[in-house]
């Protein structure tokens, strides 16, 4: 008899020892008092949840969802899917309209981008700062990312004869910063897929992979995205037989262990297809797949793991794709969050604790003085940029850089 | 991905090996399945009656000052127990009568120090002891959350406002000769504690707390940041689940987050700890050692894993993994040719009795030794 088999609790939440490793690695308990901290909000608290919900505590909402309690926990327990998973359970109130806003990525990008240099001018200006401080709560400080006038996906799209000459095919989901707001990350990795001989093409229509949605009380929303892009997702790796491949390892994290976790929705038949980029053009060279380098090519480089990649446990394959580009002087920052957690560092209230948080990576990042901060995450670029000055840029941008194509 | 060795445990054993290893040019990765025991080092290595150069280097160029002082370590509890050596800011005394007078300093609403129960040990040993709360307006913050008031969150604040501890220290000694303190100095700056024990005009003592380990996590950071810049790869967070072996010999092993990405390499070192790390398992009927399926040294008779007084030494502590003379791990009585066991999984080992850091690391150096004896595979 398997006993054990039948004792496995969601989330691993009985496998919990109370031997406190996690609150040591909690970045918001380092700032925040009001948060009761990961063994608290989540195996401490769910014993006391299961038994009557009166006990969920709304300061759960300052849970970053990092995962950094998930990666030094000895035990196997998802402290992070635990707290999540009890707001989308408890928490009813209805998001505000500053939440609801911050969220909809995909949304926002489709009214804005048509009147992307009115947006961005009048996002940028001052006024416009200290109304949305003062109405929305959404702290003056922070610059909204740039919109493209063009969208990734229409620059695609007119391409895709080009593309479809490729034997080698992968299918890519962009996600929404790449659309509606960087382009360029989306034509780097384009142009190194196609050094490798690789053609690139669209999903067939993708949504926001939802993270945003589900830490801002939009669950539904998000599990209506997940349907959506796992339908999408299947076409292409199911159906298709591709490879799906991605530049965000936040989306990444999202759809790989967010869906079944938190969101109920199954991926079990496509989730080995869907990798990071830097896992995939690793494990291409890894087999023989050869890049030209540019001859004289000098950056001195240094990595900082996102938390949802060092969470996925993918951080080397980035580390050892620019280990590899000749002229290239590496240094792995100390793994630690910057502060801002998605949408969590634009809210007023979480301003001062994100900066906080991210305050011992921003000073050893200028205490490497490097040329460039490479990381895989969108809005750890747009804190680390805005708080060191560094340029931050993807890895695949950095190798898009490094390659000569014939 | 390839590698040299791929070593599975992140803790004190694993981060030695790997830093050896490294240092001698060999290309290593170490996989952890969470953070360690070093979670809840006392800062001693109990069965090591000397101190190897190699180990005071090893540690010595990570920033880890370590002291060879053959003598007896203040337990949390306030009893002594026999070591030679320890880290830089544990203290190990000649005689377990260290002071005559000994004024012991507690935080505020801080649980998990204790001044009564040392206060009591240190009595019995004639010091004569006073005990005093300092509050400090910092700390109120880390009080509103009171569940955490923990040990890593004191030192992270005392990083800071040390020098308010000094003057309060200062403030409320008297006759005494010595200070007792919690062990919340230095996470971060490793010259907090120096400073405090300058700063006072008494013999300071830093006595430890209940875990998290401030001079543990230093430790665990420390050796750590070592081995990374050494170029070591460290896969935080991922878990062997176990091993493609072909007529003994062990090429790749199978992890939860890289999956269908196998690590290969030309050693493997198992340094995964014991029950509390899941390097070994148990159920109602065996135990076992669930990535390459060692041979385990334990009782059949269920009944006798345990002695049903609490307190007693109990016979599971000693269960472990089964290896040859060289740390080869065994399987059906035959040694892979290629893994070694190291660290607390080894079975016949006492760690209840502090014993797990000093054989940790001994063991760490044998299968090293060992790897480094054979000749480099990759270019």
């Amino acid at each position: 008899m398997k006993l054990q088999e039948y004792t496995v609790s969601k989330h691993n939440f009985e496998e919990c020892m109370k031997c406190t490793v996690c609150t040591a690695y909690c970045p918001v308990l380092q700032v925040n008092p009001l948060y009761p901290g990961p063994k608290q909000a989540g195996p401490d608290g769910e014993r006391l949840r299961l038994k009557d919900p009166y006990f969920f505590n709304y300061a759960l909402k300052y849970c970053l969802n990092c995962k950094r309690c998930e990666v030094a926990c000895p035990s196997g327990v998802n402290v992070a899917d635990l707290i999540q998973a009890a707001r989308i359970k408890y928490d009813h109130s209805k998001p505000k309209l500053r939440d609801t806003i911050l969220a909809s990525t995909d949304f926002m990008g489709t009214v804005a981008r048509p009147v992307a240099p009115i947006v961005n001018g009048v996002t940028k200006l001052g006024i416009t700062k200290s109304a949305m401080d003062a109405l929305l709560r959404i702290d003056r400080q922070r610059t909204f990312p740039s919109y493209s006038p063009r969208s990734f996906e229409s620059w695609l799209k007119r391409r895709d004869k080009e593309q479809a000459v490729f034997q080698e095919q992968v299918a890519y989901f962009h996600g929404c910063y790449v659309n509606y707001n960087y382009p360029q990350l989306g034509k780097d990795l384009v142009k190194v897929l196609n050094a490798l001989g690789v053609g690139v093409q669209l999903l067939e229509k993708e949504k926001c992979c939802g993270i945003a949605m589900i830490t801002n009380g939009m669950s539904e929303q998000a599990s209506k995205n997940a349907r959506h892009n796992m339908a999408a997702l299947r076409k292409a790796v199911v159906d298709k037989g591709l490879r799906v491949v991605t530049t965000s390892s936040s989306c990444t994290l999202t759809m790989r262990e967010e869906y079944p976790n938190l969101l109920g929705v199954d991926n079990a038949d496509v989730k080995d297809s869907l990798l990071m980029a830097t896992r995939f053009i690793f494990e291409k060279l890894e087999k023989g797949a050869t890049l030209k380098f540019k001859a004289g090519f000098h950056k001195k480089i240094a990595y900082h793991v996102p938390c949802h990649m060092e969470k996925m446990g993918w951080g080397v394959f980035s580390e050892k794709l620019l280990r590899m580009i000749p002229g290239v002087e590496f240094t792995l920052l100390d793994s630690a969050c910057c502060g801002i957690a998605g949408t969590y560092g634009f809210k007023k209230e979480n301003y001062a604790a994100s900066q906080a948080i991210g305050a011992a990576l921003f000073d050893q990042i200028k205490t490497v003085n490097p040329d460039v901060v490479a990381c895989d995450c969108e809005t750890c670029k747009w804190q680390i940029e805005m708080s060191t000055g560094y340029t931050v840029m993807n890895p695949i941008s950095i190798l898009a850089e490094a390659i000569e194509i014939e | 991905m390839k590698f040299d060795t791929v070593i599975i445990g992140g803790g004190l054993a694993g981060l030695v090996a790997g830093i050896s290893l490294q240092r001698e040019g060999r290309g290593t990765a170490i996989v952890s399945t969470g953070q360690n025991a070093l979670h809840f080092f006392s800062g001693t290595f109990e069965s090591l009656t000397e101190a190897p150069q190699r180990m005071t280097d090893l540690f010595g160029e990570a920033g880890i000052r370590l002291h060879y002082r053959p003598g007896v370590r203040l337990m949390p509890m306030g009893t002594f127990r026999e070591s030679a050596l320890s880290l830089e800011d544990v203290d190990l005394f000649p005689s377990p009568e260290f002071a005559r007078k000994v004024l012991i300093v507690n935080f505020m609403g801080y649980h998990d120090f204790f001044s009564s129960f040392l206060a009591e040990g240190l009595e019995k040993q004639g010091m004569q002891c006073r005990i005093r709360l300092i509050n400090l307006p910092e700390m109120d913050k880390l009080e509103q959350s009171p569940s955490e008031m923990r040990s890593v969150q004191i030192a992270r604040t005392m990083d800071r406002i040390w020098e308010k501890v000094v003057q309060e220290v200062r403030v409320l000694l008297k006759d005494e000769d010595a200070v007792l303190l919690p062990q919340v100095f230095g996470l971060q700056d490793t010259a907090v504690p120096g400073r405090i024990r300058q700063g006072i005009p008494a013999r300071v003592v830093f006595a430890g707390t209940l875990p998290p380990s401030v001079p543990g996590i230093r430790t665990q950071m420390l050796l750590k940041r070592r081995y990374e810049v050494l170029g070591g790869t460290y896969l935080m967070g991922d878990e062997a689940l176990n091993a493609h072996v072909h007529e003994g010999v062990v090429h790749s092993i199978v992890t939860k987050n890289l999956d269908n990405h196998y690590l290969e390499a030309d050693h493997f070192i198992l340094a995964s700890g014991g029950f509390f790390s899941k390097g070994l398992r148990s159920n109602p009927f065996n135990i076992t050692e669930p990535v390459f399926g060692l041979d385990v040294e334990y009782n059949q008779d269920r009944n006798a894993w345990y002695d049903k007084a609490f307190s007693a030494d109990q016979p599971y502590m000693q269960y472990g993994v089964k290896t040859d003379e060289t740390l080869h791990g065994l399987s059906d009585g035959k040694p892979f040719k290629n893994l070694y066991a190291i660290g607390s999984i080894l079975g016949g080992t006492r760690p209840e009795l502090g014993s797990g850091a000093g054989l940790a690391v001994r063991s760490a150096f044998a299968a090293a030794d060992v790897i480094l004896s054979e000749a480099k595979n990759l270019e």
